[in-house]
């Protein structure tokens, strides 16, 4: 049984939609869209690496890399934002954040 | 040959299944612990396609710092979970829908792609053997000279990200005293020093 492209691209594909599903769900809990996020971020990073190794071609992991950054600044910034909006609200339901439409 | 597919499967079912577990759970500091633990399949998932660093990088950066940031905030903001799992079972089965429309369509692109076999040849950077280079090296070669202007972007990305975190999270407290070193050194020796004559046996 020979595990090839198809076989990673398939885990990444399952993993995304978790991410997307993980963000329909949990509408109201922010910190856990922020995960699904993070999982989606993942999945690309997987599919990102999985066709470096099968093309040989090493600029996809250097790619994988740049979304890892990109990933983590994300993160720290998302947040930050939450500990703003829970200091100043006490409650981190997203669905009262339309009140800082202007 | 079998112990590679076991392995493989081992990784992405652990992988798959803590993904589940992530949006899953009631609560949000298992939904932490099983991210980690979704990263950590990952990295053995990248180990087995050959990307050693970037393995290392997921273990490090994700489980090290990322998700530890994530535990932080879990914990030091008091939040009642209960009440924000209200419109759980609401969103479920427009949620599950999209999910499976979206599962569907991603598989079905899988199963149909076909790669022109010529593209391998001609691959922008070709990996090296991993007995002529290993892949630190080998990605440190590139990223250091070819993609150097992404690399600094990706470095100006985490520049700003950190000074945005700290600028927002930043709180002026009123009534905290707080060290001013301008005002400490423009002191001078009048108005910190009082001398005074003090009389014999009288005190002041």
């Amino acid at each position: 049984m020979v595990i090839g492209l198809g076989h990673y691209l398939t885990v990444a594909a399952v993993l995304f939609t978790l991410g997307v599903f993980g963000i329909f769900i949990n509408r109201k809990n922010v910190i856990v869209i922020l995960m699904s996020i993070e999982l989606i971020l993942l999945a690309v990073n997987i599919n990102m690496v999985a066709f470096s190794t099968h093309m040989n071609d090493i600029v996809g992991q250097v790619f994988a890399l740049l979304i890892l950054t990109v990933a983590a600044a994300e993160a720290a910034i998302g947040l930050a934002i939450l500990v703003v909006f829970f200091r100043n609200r006490g409650s981190i339901a997203v669905e009262d954040v339309n009140m800082m439409r202007g | 040959m079998t112990v590679t597919a076991a392995f493989f499967y081992l990784f992405a079912t652990f992988t798959v299944a803590s993904g589940f577990m992530v949006i899953a759970s009631r609560n949000p500091v298992q939904s932490v612990l099983f991210l980690i633990l979704a990263f950590v399949n990952a990295a053995g998932l990248f180990l087995m396609m050959g990307a050693e660093f970037l393995a290392m990088i997921l273990v490090i950066v994700y489980v090290g710092a990322v998700a530890v940031l994530f535990l932080f905030v879990v914990m030091m903001l008091d939040v009642d979970f209960a009440e924000l799992r209200q419109g759980f079972l609401q969103y479920l089965p427009v949620g599950a829908l999209i999910g499976v429309i979206f599962l569907l369509e991603l598989i079905l692109v899988i199963g149909a792609y076909v790669i022109d076999p010529n593209i391998i040849r001609t691959a922008a950077v070709p990996i090296p053997a991993p007995d002529v280079m290993t892949n630190t090296e080998a990605l440190g070669q590139v990223l250091y000279t070819r993609y150097f202007y992404f690399f600094q972007a990706a470095g100006l990305i985490l520049l700003v990200a950190m000074i945005g975190a700290i600028v927002l999270t930043l709180r002026e407290r009123v009534g905290v005293r707080r060290q001013d070193i301008s005002r400490q050194n423009a002191r001078t020796q009048e108005e910190a020093v009082q001398l005074r004559k003090v009389p014999f046996r009288q005190g002041i």
